[in-house]
Parts: structure tokens; sequence; C-alpha cells
């Protein structure tokens, strides 16, 4: 019988406590739904309205009204109604909480904007309202008093920081890549290929389609009234690694170049030995294909299938073209029996704004079934598939790293706050409201974060700016050299999300220390 | 295991913290799942019992480089081989040249070197006999939603045909099927086309071939018939260079990426983050004990035993989110590989993990549990009582 009633009232409790939560639930999907619908379409007008509903629902919830809520909740904890509402209001805050979460981290220029406006608004409430001044002191206590939790909020130090390296390590690995092909690229300079190529090493013109293309007019012009343009020629060519085994090959990318490909290029520097002489097995080789490659240094030979190429200067570029191996185009022809035929075009415009006359010039041409872009627009394209790939990585590793840091927090706060409860009441017995005692507690947490967010982006700047990788990059066919580009943006997004775990963080702590109930917390002296 | 009831006792004393610790604990396991499936699926590339049987013999000059088709013969004779194949790049790209679909021309003994696809054998006799079949992976067939039977248009990005269309027409006559998910999920991902009507179709190719690839006899003879075969070109205008299978995708998925670093460094970064979260809360949980753990003393529990229990309860707090955290990612792959689209093909958290994970998890719980037992082991009971 005794059994019988505990699992009858257990079955009852479960009950009650399931359709207080969809009730809660069933208040936020509405919201949800916009929000879906809005994220589908593109369109975040109204979202931008719902972040503000959503705020000022927060701020009503933590201030005085809810220090009444929760005497008033605690009367009538038996209720039904009571409870349901209370997991209405919790759901409520979760969700406020997700929204500014998604807030911090979304790269909307606006939200910078927002965040600032915020600061200048707490700043000017802090000094001049006296609730503010109360805010103000409430934390200045609890931010003196951290050198005593020095272990517990070094957790939320530590931890943000950790997400923060990862996170801006990781982007910053994307941004490089990125950075490396956009800076190949140039406004003022074409590269024709044939049609319907992906990339210029799937491409080919023949010789009569070559002539075609340097003669169309738009092209600049040097000094002795040549055209500007460079017919190229893109293979691929294996060469042993630097530190593998003899076997251990790797693919280069190998240009067959004539003159003009210097002076289209103008980025493109010797930094040791010379240029190759036409009509010679000779190779310059990139700086970053240097350090890739074993034997290509000046005066060494490699081997390219059964010939032997010497190799007589490095350059360098700053960019892809220094994974390159570059060789005369007759001679790289002849070794890849292509015959007279090129891969692609580049070509100096005279002006940027002749591209779109250059590109219709080329279109208009029956005898051409070739694709024009710009450089710059070329390169953009073959890096954004890779670049996608390394965002959504480090976002998807960084997001589930901010959940265990958050939980971290989350944690190591509640700890704090349930150590200085009989502090927070009796600051609330001798006449503080609610508000000072929520601001005090995030504004603490926030602060933790956001040290750890600069000590997490400082290390990532440290070891991971300038720092070389290599990949095989789309569009190419050979080994991709860049290096990690930590940029201020990136930065400041590893803040953004350290402040983002910290609001989180410090949300659920700072309501449960403005709803604890004066009475009960001093009487568990 | 006397002690089971009071070591759980012990851990979910403060509930709130426990079960905020252990979300913590999970959320890093998970990502370990998850970041090891990645680091698996290059390592396991290619590293099949077949891949090991298949040589591949493509130019030494460059992988675009191609072979006469004469040498298949002369490939076929190197003792030791049992059969000789060949396919061709196409660079097939579906309604955008960006949209790339991993196409081959291959030879009609082709599938014969794979016995890891599996295709219905009616539809490997229609597509034996239509010059313009093609047969597809079903993973392929479902992202761009191709039937069997279907005319589709597929254009080449690097092949035109006689008048310089570069937009070839195909017949779907059947879909392969990967045996082996795990190991093998790219072949679902292939769009296979007749060599011969390629080759009779573009200008471009002239009778030549992309690579061979040969299966030997003998796994062992692998290396001695790789060297016969690129011995049969030496100092020609076509050498070649022959690999196993398994040695030319490991070579490939290393230029790829340094996947081992990238996955390495970012699971220190973790761990060492957990490490000193998970202490901490052991260090309260110990803290806020010590006049119990007085009492356990005062009652006959011996020091080691003190030490045990709070070592046993830090280890277990990692197992149980250690666990979950494996349990949710083996849950999370599969969906992940489902809705990428074909672009990631994750093999679940396998045996591998599982035991790398447990161990970690045992590890992590002694480390952290070993200075707050030590001080339990430590503890003097007058003192405690005293509370000083």
């Amino acid at each position: 019988m005794n059994a019988m009633q505990k699992i009858l009232r257990w079955l009852l409790k479960g009950a009650l406590w399931l359709v207080s939560w969809i009730f809660g639930l069933a208040l936020a999907i509405p919201l949800i739904a916009l929000f879906a619908i809005e994220a589908k379409q593109g369109t975040w007008g109204v979202s931008i309205a719902l972040y503000v509903l959503v705020m000022g629902g927060l701020a009503l919830f933590a201030t005085d009204a809810m220090e009444r809520f929760a005497l008033w909740r605690r009367a009538a904890s038996r209720g039904f109604w009571a409870r349901v509402l209370c997991n209405a209001m919790d759901v409520w805050g979760l969700l406020a909480g997700i929204s500014a979460f998604v807030f911090f981290i979304k790269p909307w220029q606006w939200s910078n904007w927002v965040i600032a406006a915020l600061l200048i608004w707490l700043v000017v409430w802090m000094l001049l309202t006296r609730r503010g001044r109360q805010a103000a002191s409430v934390t200045g206590v609890g931010v003196s008093t951290l050198r005593q939790r020095l272990g517990s909020s070094a957790v939320i130090v530590i931890g943000i920081a950790g997400v923060v390296g990862v996170l801006v390590a990781l982007l910053a690995m994307g941004e490089g890549y990125s950075q490396t092909l956009r800076k190949t690229g140039n406004a003022d300079t074409a590269i024709v290929m044939r049609g319907a190529s992906a990339s210029e090493v799937m491409s080919v013109l023949d010789h009569d389609s070559i002539v075609q293309i340097v003669q169309t007019p738009g092209i600049a012009r040097d000094a002795k009234g040549q055209p500007l343009a460079s017919p190229e020629l893109v293979v691929a060519a294996n060469l042993p690694l630097k530190g593998g085994s003899a076997d251990d090959e790797g693919s280069v990318q190998l240009r067959g170049v004539g003159d003009e490909a210097w002076a289209v290029r103008p980025q493109v520097k010797i930094v040791e030995g010379r240029k190759f002489n036409p009509g010679m097995r000779e190779l310059d080789v990139g700086k970053g294909a240097a350090q890739q490659f074993a034997g290509l240094v000046p005066g060494h030979q490699v081997r390219l299938g059964s010939q032997l190429w010497t190799v007589v200067g490095v350059f360098a570029s700053g960019d892809a073209m220094d994974s390159e191996v570059w060789g005369d185009a007759n001679v790289v022809a002849d070794t890849y029996r292509r015959g007279s035929s090129r891969a692609s075009v580049v070509a100096k415009l005279a002006d940027p704004q002749a591209f779109d006359a250059f590109k219709a010039a080329l279109a208009a041409n029956p005898q051409l079934k070739v694709d024009t872009d710009t450089t710059l627009a070329y390169y953009a394209k073959q890096s954004e598939g890779m670049t996608t790939v390394i965002r959504i990585m480090g976002i998807t590793v960084g997001l589930i790293m901010a959940i265990g840091a958050m939980f971290g927090a989350l944690n190591t706060m509640f700890a704090a706050v349930a150590t200085r409860a009989r502090e927070i009441a009796t600051l609330r017995a001798i006449g503080f409201r609610g508000l000072p005692v929520v601001v005090a507690v995030m504004l603490e947490t926030m602060l933790l974060a956001l040290l750890g967010g600069v000590i997490g982006g400082a290390l990532a700047w440290l070891v991971f700016n300038g720092y070389g990788a290599s990949t095989l990059a789309a569009g190419t066919v050979g080994k991709l050299s860049f290096e990690l580009a930590v940029t201020p943006e990136l930065l400041w997004t590893g803040l953004k999300w350290a402040l983002a775990i910290g609001f989180v963080g410090g949300l659920f702590p700072a309501v449960r220390a403005a709803r604890l109930p004066v009475t009960t917390a001093l009487r568990e002296l | 295991m006397k002690y089971f009831h009071l070591i759980w006792a012990a851990l979910f004393r403060r509930k709130t913290r426990t079960i905020l610790t252990l979300v913590s604990i999970v959320a890093a396991f998970l990502l370990f799942g998850m970041l090891d499936a990645v680091r698996t699926s290059f390592d396991q590339a290619g590293q099949s019992a077949n891949g090991a049987e298949r040589l591949q013999t493509g130019s030494k000059l460059s992988f675009i480089q191609t072979l006469p088709q004469a040498l298949g013969a002369r490939i076929a004779q190197v003792p030791g081989v049992k059969m000789v194949t060949y396919a061709n790049w196409f660079g097939g790209a579906y309604q955008d040249p960006h949209n790339q679909v991993f196409s081959f021309a291959v030879a009609p003994n082709y599938l014969d070197a794979y016995p890891e696809i599996a295709v219905d054998p009616a539809q490997r006799k229609a597509f034996d006999d239509t010059r313009t079949g093609a047969l597809v992976g079903e993973t392929l067939a479902q992202r761009f939603h191709w039937k069997v039977g279907d005319k589709i248009p597929l254009q080449s990005t690097i092949f035109p045909d006689k008048s310089g269309n570069k937009t070839w027409t195909f017949d779907i006559m059947g879909i392969m099927h990967a045996k082996d998910k795990k190991s093998a999920g790219f072949y679902d991902q292939m769009f296979l086309l007749h060599w011969k009507y390629f080759d009779e179709t573009t200008p471009y190719n002239r009778g030549t071939v992309g690579w061979y690839v040969t299966r030997v006899a003998d796994v062992n003879q692998a290396d001695r018939v790789a060297r016969a075969i690129d011995a049969l070109s030496a100092n020609s205008d076509h050498e070649t260079r022959t690999q196993t299978e398994q040695a030319a995708t490991a070579n490939w998925m290393k230029q790829l990426a340094d996947i081992g670093l990238i996955v390495g460094s970012i699971m220190g970064a973790v761990f060492f983050t957990l490490l000193l979260l998970s202490g901490n809360t052991m260090m309260q949980a110990v803290r806020e004990r010590t006049s119990e753990l007085a009492v356990l003393k005062t009652i006959g529990f011996s020091s080691r035993s003190v030490l045990a229990m709070v070592l046993a309860e830090s280890v277990l707090l990692l197992l149980i989110g250690g666990v979950i955290g494996l349990g949710l990612a083996a849950v999370l792959i599969p969906g992940v590989s489902a809705h990428s689209g074909g672009m990631l093909n994750l093999p679940t958290v396998g045996a591998g993990s599982w035991v790398l994970g447990l161990v970690l998890m045992v590890l992590i719980g002694l480390l952290v549990g070993a200075l707050p037992a030590v001080r339990a082991m430590r503890l003097n009971i007058v003192d405690a009582l005293a509370g000083r």
C-alpha cells in the first residue's frame, strides 16, 4: 500500500512537472518559429524587435517585481498555477539567454553598436542613479573578494581562454587561407580560360585562341607597345617532400610562363638567384614551395619525370604564387606533351573599368569560347569552399567548447553566490533591491570572461599569427602554403564569444541571487 | 563495490554542482568523439584489405599526366598480377562548374577490381550494353535526385566533344552501393562512365589512360610487383609510379591537411580546461565534506579506503560524463554525415575511439581526484571535527 502511494505520488508529481514545462515551452514556441522563418528568409528585421522584447522581458524579470514574485512563489509553491508560471518564466529566461548568446556571436554590424550603446548606458546608470551606485558598490565588493576565490575564478578565466584560443586559431586558419588566395587576385588583372573550366589546370586554350585573346582591346601595353598579357600553362609535378622518405612525394603546381608573367604580376620578385633562361630546363621556385619540398635550392637539380631540371632562383610574392614553381612555357609544354596549347591568359588591363568592355569583346568573338574573370573574382571563388568548411568547423568546435565553458562558469558563479548568500541577504535586508545584485553578479562574471577572452586571444595571436600551414587547395593541383592570420576582427569575434559565455554563465546565478528569500538566507546561519 | 552506494550518494550530494560539471564533461567528450571520428576517417581512408591488394599506377611526372593504353597489356604480363583495369578522370560537374562530381571514365572490367562495390547484376549488364550508360553511387543519386532510367546532362570541366560542346548526356543504368559504409563511403559518391565512349567522343584524350589499377595475386608480393611495373617504362617518356592504394590515399590525405596536429592541439586545450574545471569541483566537494570524512574515519574507515573512495568518486564523475558524451557523439555523427549533402562522410565512434576515450576518462579522473584524495587521506580526525 505504502509503495503504491509512493508510486502514485511520483507519477502525479511527474505529470505536474511535465504539464508545466509544456505550458512554458508553448509560450516560447511562436518565438522560436518566428526565428526559424526569419533565418530562412534572411530578413532579421522582426527579430531585432523581438530581441528588444526579450531583453526587455529579461530586465522586467530581474527587477524589483521579481523580488516580490519570489516571495509569492515561495508562499504559493504548492499551487499548480504558481508552478506553471514559474516554469514559464524560467523558459523565458533561458530563451533570453540563448538569444543574447546568438546576438553576441553573430557577425552583425549593428550588434557592435548595440554593445557599445549598452555599455555607455550601463556606465551612465552606475554613475548617476542611486540604484546604479548601489550596483557599482556591490560589484566592487564582489571583485575585491575575487582573490579569495582564486581557484574557482580561474575556472572561468581559463575555460573561456581555451574556447577563445581554439576558436580564434581555427578561424585564423580560414582567414589566412582566403587572404592568401584573395591577395593573389587583382581588380585590374583579368584571367581568360576556356569556357566552363572550374580552374586553370582544367582549361585548354589552343594557339589560335591565344593569339586572338592577346590582341583583344582593353589590355594595357608596355613601353614597346606590346600587350601585357601572359599565356600560361599550368600543370602538376611530383616532387619529394621535405622531411619525408625518398618515396614520400607531394604535388606542386608548375606554371609554364613567358617573360610577360613577371610583368603582369609585379608583386613576384626574385629574392635569390636569377630568372630562368628561355628554352632551358631551368626553374624558379616560390618561397613557400621551397619550404615544402626537398631540393628546391638554387644550384640543385630536381627530377621531373625522366628529365633533370636546374633550380636557378627563388621568388617571393606573399600570395598563392609563393607555392608554385615556374619554368619556361615552351619547355614545360614539351615535357608535358601539350604542344602549343596553354591553360590560361593572364592580362593586365588598361584600367579596372576596362574589364567589362574586355569581357564583352571576348564574348562577342565568335571564334572564342572562353570565360573571363578578374583575377580577384577568380581567386575569391577558389577560396570559397575551403573557407566555408574551415569556418563551419571552427564554429562547431567553438560552440561545443563554449557550452562546456558556460556550464563551468555557471558552476563557479552558483558557488560564489552560495558562499555570499549571507552577505547578499544582509544587503537586501538593509534596503538594497534585486536589480543591483543581479547587475553585480553578471558584471563580475563578464569581467572574468573578458579576462579569459583577452588571454585566449593573446595566446592565439602569439602562437598562431604567421604560423605556416599547407593544404591541397581547391582549383590548384599543388600544395598551397599559407600563414594563419589572426586579424583584429577575429580577436573581436573571440571577445564577443567570451562576453556571450560570460553573459549566460552569469545570468542564472544572478537571478538566483536576487530570488534568494532574505529570511531563509539569514536563517541558514 | 561494497561502498558504491556511498560513493554515489557523495557524488550527488550537491546535485546542481555535479550536473553542471557533468555537462562540461559531456561537452568535452562529445567534441573528442567527433574530432576523433574526423581523424579516424583521415587515417583509415583506403585502409581496407582490398586496398592493400590493389596497386595504382600513374605517371611519375604528375597525377594529371596520362599514360599510353598499350602499357596495360604489358602490365598484365608481369608475374603476380591478377588483373589490370584503367580509368580516366572525367572532371564532371552537374549544372554548375563548381558542383563537382567524382566522375571517372572506366574500362569494362573496372568494377571487377572493386569487389566492395555492389551493383545489381541486371543493372551491371544494362550498363555494359549501353554506350552512354553510367553507374552512380547511391549518395550521389540521392543528392541530385537521380533515378535509374534518367537521362542527365553532365558537363565536363576538362573535356569537350569534337564540336567543342562540353555538356555530355548520360543514361543512368544502375546504382552502386558500397558494401562497407565505414571505410568505403567514397564509392557512394562516384559516377562511372565508359572509357570507350569518353575516348571516342573527346578529341583531347587520343587513346590515353589516366591511371592503371592492378590487383595482385598475393598481398606480400605487392612491393615486388609495383617495382616490376615501374621497370616496364623506366627511361621512357612516360615513366610510371606505382603505389598500393593504401599508400596513395595516405599520401593524399597527408597533403590535404595535418589533421592529427589540428585535432591534437584542440583536444589538448579542451582536456587541460576540463582538468581544471572538474578538479575545482572535486576540491569543493571534498572541502565541504571535511567533517563527514572525519566521521567516516572515526567509525573505522582506514585512511587508504577514504583515499580510494574520493578517487573512485572523481573517476565515476568522469566516466558518467564521458560515456554520455561519447554516446551523444555516436548518435550525432551519422546525422551530421547525412545532412552534409555528401561533403562529409564520418565513421561513427569506433571501438578504438571508445577505448581511447575510456582510458582518458579514467586517467583524467585519477589526476583530478589525486589532490583532494590525498587531502582526505591525511585528514586529522580531531582537527577536522573541531573545524580547524
